[in-house]
């Protein structure tokens, strides 16, 4: 049933939309910049981009029809193989998806440990694509200095969840167990270290001039097509676009913490990277509001072993590292959803790469690409 | 708006519309061939305002498919949720790639995914299944693969 | 001078034992053997210790270890590494042009052994005193351009071709200024011979004496320099998160690594000649009447010299390489015929005023 898969997807449609002098290069699926095994057709005149046509579906492991088999409580961990860069952010939103069909109220405790955790995924995230994307415009050397900070909260997290990337902390009900004696001392000394070597990274990256002239006007993102475009997160914020779900939708008591949406209005890359840069200082404030006030009491709250949702449709969207992520639960009254389907940030942001791309050069693609902070797994599900 | 108003509003628009209460949102039922006309109306009515398309999708109930749209409005902040119910052994729906860029992605995931046609979509190829794919769409629920499917 | 054994000594006792052993024929043709064997030898030297070099600088500034496994502080990795790619099977493509294909890196490395030849790499220790030296480095090191652009077509690889076209118009318009920041020191030197440019410096090199206009020459030779090379930040021939591995993609083995060595050869390459032409080559630094600092610094061989300096130049370059991100093509070339082509016109107007009236020491 399942044929190879030739190179050059569609050759035949693109040869009849070639026109004399047109390039037609293949950017991955192996290819160093997109980070995963992403296929982009690029249409080339000289080095200026005419087209850019993603082909997905490399890493498709048909996640939505899995969890078709999966109960109520096992599907959870496969969301952490979505996107496994905020793959906690993808559990919490199962499990609120779920809870809002059970109807159960989590405890206090739990509510915070999940926030707390969000964050540092979120800084985790951020950290992770900086490094990345300071590589992909050629400079190696951030690369380490973000990581030096991203293996922090990976030792956090190996404590508390057991995990260092797909962390499958979070349970319908609460948190799988209570945090670990470490964690509050290792998370402040965490936050010390990150506030006093941000600076490091200013140096280094923002205020260089080859990575602004890299930067600056590249990709650009008007805020209408942003909206058009249905992208979120950080991409959409860099064009203006108010949509940060945690202050839209709030949930699990992020209303009642101090924290600024970001936004910036420059619509480029600088943009957009700039945006990503303020967030993690915003979510150490968060970090700094909950680590000294997580209530005592339980970590779960009492839930049955076979959970069965009533018959209807739940819906549940949070912020992930990305944009907007929502989970959708088509029930029947079973033990497993009669059908699911995850709305990922990645896959919306993508649609908007080739609007963005077009007329700038080669080497822009890979800012853009590198901005966009498209995780494969995520997209393709 | 709310809710309620919502509804009342939609009501005016379309006077065909049937409200479910399936889910949290304000769900509305609508028929394949008013479509065209009342998702133009959701996105440029000046008190609806639907310009952001989270998501859409399709679920299939064996007897029948549904397409299912969540709207956002970045003004108001409010949602809607549109179903249309499709024909199992022939789908077939307008697009609204036209009006939401974001849908060109979605429905050619849908399509490939679940075998609904997209009248008029500019670009109705596969996106995630390999080129030359034979065989049943794989997230119906009658698609069997003897290989890589582990029945629990 | 100071050191009793030098390698200009050593040269001599060579030669003299050969002139009294052989006929003058027989004597020129053993000198070129040994001279070629001594090539050979600088660049599989060189090829290893710039590698070593190279890894150990880049995980100093990336706060790592770096290679640490192979011999003391991992200083045998880079021989593993050569002994890896000797015995790594190399692919030509089926598409490709094979005969292109494989002179490319020939070529390469021929037109770095041939830049070795006017170098002077201590005092009186020179393989060919050529009295158009100057000339002759910019004229050969222009062909290298040549080996990048057959191995990007005959590759039939459309990255490498795409990385062969940036390397043209990079390396072509990179050697304008790289040409005329040379210039203003033939100028103020009156001499294309490395030799007599290396003794003009006797009392002070350019870079001290030459004022402003020879520090803004000696810049935009170290950015050219490195520009040419195909180093970042002007690595955009290479550019890896964009071209994969650009010209050389379809390479491997041993062909690879030839391009590899060409590579960390021309680096050095264009170091000894900015050392030769600002930093007084093998000559010691000397400062005015100070006798006894200036009797010290005589005392340190002129190789070490000639070493020290080109590898503080290299180590500037490996800096550049792991601190900045990479240009992209049309900023790169603006960045020449923008700005560094009319300075580097202004400023050799400069130097040439400098040079008729004296000015400088």
């Amino acid at each position: 049933m399942y044929r190879e898969t030739t190179i050059v997807a569609d050759e035949n449609q693109n040869l009849a939309a070639k026109e004399a002098g047109d390039f037609i290069i293949n950017v991955g699926p192996q290819h160093p910049a997109t980070h995963g095994v992403l296929h982009l057709v690029i249409t080339l005149n000289g080095e200026t981009i005419k087209k850019v046509e993603p082909h997905l579906g490399f890493i498709h492991r048909s996640i939505e029809k899995m969890c078709e088999s999966l109960t109520y409580r096992q599907f959870i961990y496969v969301t952490s193989r979505m996107d496994y860069l905020s793959s906690h952010i993808n559990n919490h939103a199962c499990a609120l998806c779920v809870e809002k069909g059970m109807q159960v109220e989590i405890p206090g405790r739990a509510k915070v440990i999940r926030i707390l955790m969000d964050e540092l995924t979120r800084i985790a995230s951020h950290e992770l694509w900086l490094g990345a994307m300071a590589m992909d415009l050629g400079a190696f050397t951030p690369f380490f200095h973000t990581f030096r900070e991203r293996e922090l909260i990976n030792d956090i997290m190996e404590e508390t969840c057991g995990a260092r990337l797909t962390m499958n902390y979070i349970v319908p009900g609460g948190v799988m167990q209570d945090i670990h004696p470490n964690f509050q001392k290792k998370v402040k000394d965490f936050v010390k270290q990150f506030t006093s070597k941000i600076g490091e990274m200013d140096e280094i990256v923002t205020g260089n001039t080859i990575f602004q002239n890299r930067m600056k006007g590249v990709g650009i993102l008007s805020k209408e097509d942003a909206v058009s475009f249905g992208c979120t997160g950080p991409a959409a914020r860099g064009s203006g676009v108010s949509c940060d779900t945690r202050k839209i939708f709030p949930y699990e008591g992020y209303e009642k913490l101090q924290f600024d949406e970001i936004l910036e209005n420059g619509c480029d890359s600088f943009a957009r990277y700039m945006i990503r840069i303020r967030e993690m200082q915003q979510s150490i404030r968060i970090i700094e509001q909950l680590i000294d006030n997580i209530p005592e009491g339980d970590f779960q709250a009492k839930t049955k072993a076979v959970i069965k949702l009533p018959k209807g449709e739940f819906y549940q969207r949070v912020e992930t590292a990305r944009g907007q992520f929502g989970v959708f639960i088509v029930s029947e009254g079973g033990t497993t959803p009669y059908r699911i389907k995850f709305r990922s940030p990645g896959f919306s942001n993508l649609s908007a790469l080739d609007h963005m791309a077009r007329g700038s050069k080669l080497g822009d693609l890979v800012a853009m690409m590198g901005t966009l902070d498209l995780v494969i797994p995520d997209i393709d599900r | 708006m709310t809710n309620e108003e919502l509804k009342i509003k939609i009501a005016e628009l379309l006077p065909a519309a049937i409200f479910d209460e399936a889910g949290e949102f304000t769900a509305v039922n609508v028929d394949a061939a008013d479509w065209k006309n009342f998702s133009r109306q959701l996105h440029f009515d000046e008190a609806l305002q639907f310009d952001f398309l989270s998501f859409l999708t399709c679920i299939d109930f064996k007897t029948h498919l549904t397409m299912l749209y969540h709207f956002d409005s970045y003004t108001f902040h409010h949602n809607l949720v549109v179903k249309i119910k499709l024909d199992a052994a022939k789908p077939e729906v307008e697009t609204v790639s036209d009006i939401w860029q974001t849908a060109n992605f979605h429905e050619r995931e849908v399509y490939e995914l679940f075998g609904v046609h997209f009248i008029n979509h500019p670009d109705l190829r596969l996106l995630i299944l390999p080129d030359g794919w034979e065989g049943k769409n794989p997230l119906r629920k009658d698609f069997e693969d003897a290989v890589n499917m582990i029945k629990l | 001078m100071g050191q009793m054994i030098s390698l200009s000594e050593i040269s001599k006792i060579i030669d003299n034992w050969l002139r009294a052993t052989f006929n003058p024929t027989w004597t020129l043709i053993i000198e070129m053997v040994i001279a070629g064997v001594c090539v050979i030898g600088l660049f599989a030297v060189l090829g290893l210790v710039l590698v070593i070099m190279e890894r150990k600088v880049s995980a100093w500034i990336q706060i790592r270890l770096g290679p640490n496994r192979v011999g003391p502080k991992g200083m045998f990795q880079s021989m593993a590494d050569t002994v890896k790619l000797l015995v790594k099977e190399g692919l030509t493509p089926d598409g490709a042009d094979k005969f292109l294909f494989n002179l490319a890196p020939l070529i390469a490395i021929v037109v770095a052994m041939l830049l070795m030849a006017p170098i002077a790499f201590a005092r009186d220790f020179q393989m060919w005193d050529i009295n158009i030296g100057v000339l002759y480095v910019s004229a050969v090191s222009s062909v290298m351009v040549i080996s990048i652009l057959m191995a990007g077509w005959a590759s039939n690889n459309k990255y490498s071709l795409l990385g062969a076209m940036r390397s043209g118009a990079q390396i072509v318009s990179y050697e304008l200024s790289a040409g005329l920041s040379i210039i203003a020191i033939v100028i103020l030197t009156g001499s294309l011979s490395f030799n007599e440019i290396v003794h003009s410096q006797v009392d002070g090199w350019w870079i001290f004496k030459g004022h402003i206009p020879v520090l803004i020459a000696f810049v935009i030779f170290i950015i050219a320099a490195t520009a040419e090379t195909n180093r970042a930040p002007f690595d955009l021939a290479e550019a890896e998160s964009e071209l994969t591995a650009g010209f050389h993609t379809e390479y491997s083995g041993m062909k690879f690594a030839l391009f590899f060595l060409a590579e960390y050869v021309n680096v050095f390459i264009v170091c000894a000649i900015g050392a030769t032409l600002f930093l007084g080559g093998w000559m010691p630094f000397h400062i005015g009447s100070w006798q006894g600092f200036n009797q010290v610094m005589d005392y340190i061989p002129s190789s070490i010299w000639f070493m020290g300096k080109t590898f503080f130049l290299i180590f500037l370059i490996m800096w550049f390489r792991w601190t900045f991100p990479r240009l992209r093509i049309d900023q790169l070339l603006n960045l020449e015929w923008k700005y560094l082509l009319p300075i580097s016109m202004f400023n050799l107007l400069l130097v040439t005023a400098m040079a008729i009236l004296g000015w400088h020491f």
